[in-house]
């Protein structure tokens, strides 16, 4: 399963929610402004690690570079993704859901 | 009857998210409007109230006040129309100081593992 | 595989469009088919062809219906959602007794059965809101 999250974590729990409504082996996509979740230091990067044994993170790389960020100020184990990389996860990870 | 609906057609299982409370947006309303025409296709339908959408299914929600029509009744009428699969996040619900006794429906009340597999084992999770 | 969309917020006020507009040109390009993208909530504002953005800016609005006429992709408004915010064809203008109508090239305004129907044709859907 492939769990979308676009908000920002610092003001909203979708991401926090995601994470731990998941089964192990899904796969979350940090898109729009969820992105900030993405940064390799900040006050929710220890709760994005302790997701990283269990499941797969990846970050929109056009929406973490609008954002002021370049491609290694990522987290240390999320994996920068483009659109078509974002369609990929969509394929290959069977059902969809956004935490919109 | 369920054979039938596997022979008329696919059967998929569709899951509609709640995750927002009611009247300070529209989501919880038109999020129920789709419910009610999804119950016309004979898919495999289940809800959840999770977060503050807990608060759409709130008993005793007057709206008089604020001169907005007041839609919690209808998740009484869901039962009518077959769908019977009515879950709410455990914590959720704690996190509000709420407890089943406050709804206007009767539920599953899920914990996390639960509610994990039930996520899951989805086709399709419409969110709002 | 034959994807499905569905766009919950309207143009500029939110990225939502942006990015569904973003996955379905992606998924075209990868050989994937958009079904149908569904609009739904402030999501059918998307479809007012009344929109003049600044010329420095994209038109979201041009840019999905040049979507739609180059690779055939179906652009369904909910009529409920349409009609409380005021997108409507020259149909439902008729019909509600309105002076104009709004809705862009390549949009058609059509029942809420639409989304579901895409849920069970398509392989994936993907919700883009707020």
């Amino acid at each position: 399963m492939l769990h979308i999250v676009n908000k920002s974590p610092f003001e909203k729990n979708s991401l926090e929610q995601a994470i731990s409504n998941s089964k192990d082996g899904s796969a979350i996509l940090l898109i729009e402004d969820a992105v900030y979740a993405a940064k390799s230091s900040s006050s929710v990067a220890e709760m994005v690690k302790g997701a990283l044994g269990q499941k797969t993170v990846h970050v929109l790389g056009p929406d973490f570079n609008a954002r002021g960020f370049a491609d290694e100020d990522v987290l240390e184990g999320v994996t920068i993704v483009d659109y078509s990389g974002f369609v990929d996860l969509v394929e290959n990870n069977g059902t969809v859901q956004s935490w919109v | 009857m369920e054979d039938e609906m596997m022979e008329g057609g696919v059967v998929k299982k569709f899951m509609y998210v709640n995750r927002k409370a009611p009247y300070g947006t529209i989501y919880a309303l038109e999020s129920l409007e789709v419910v009610l025409i999804a119950a016309a296709f004979e898919q495999d339908v289940s809800l959840i109230f999770m977060d503050d959408g807990v608060f759409q299914i709130k008993k005793g929600q007057k709206t008089d006040g604020v001169d907005m029509k007041n839609f919690s009744p209808t998740y009484r009428a869901l039962e009518m129309y077959d769908i019977e699969k009515l879950y709410v996040c455990k914590e959720s619900l704690e996190a509000r100081g709420m407890s089943e006794d406050d709804l206007i429906v009767d539920v599953e009340v899920l914990e996390r593992a639960a509610l994990q597999d039930l996520m899951d084992e989805q086709d399709v999770v419409f969110s709002f | 595989m034959k994807f499905g969309i569905l766009i919950n917020e309207g143009p500029y006020q939110h990225q939502s469009s942006d990015s569904a507009y973003q996955f379905a040109k992606a998924s075209i390009e990868k050989g994937h088919t958009i079904f149908r993208v569904f609009f739904y909530h402030d999501g059918v504002n998307n479809a007012t062809n009344l929109t003049a953005p600044p010329t420095d800016d994209r038109n979201v609005t041009l840019r999905w219906t040049e979507l739609a006429q180059e690779h055939d992709v179906d652009l369904v408004v909910c009529i409920a959602a349409a009609l409380r915010r005021g997108i409507l064809d020259e149909s439902e203008a008729k019909r509600q007794n309105k002076a104009n109508f709004n809705l862009a090239d390549g949009f058609r305004i059509s029942g809420l059965g639409q989304l579901i129907e895409a849920g069970i044709q398509c392989d994936r859907v993907v919700v883009f809101g707020d």
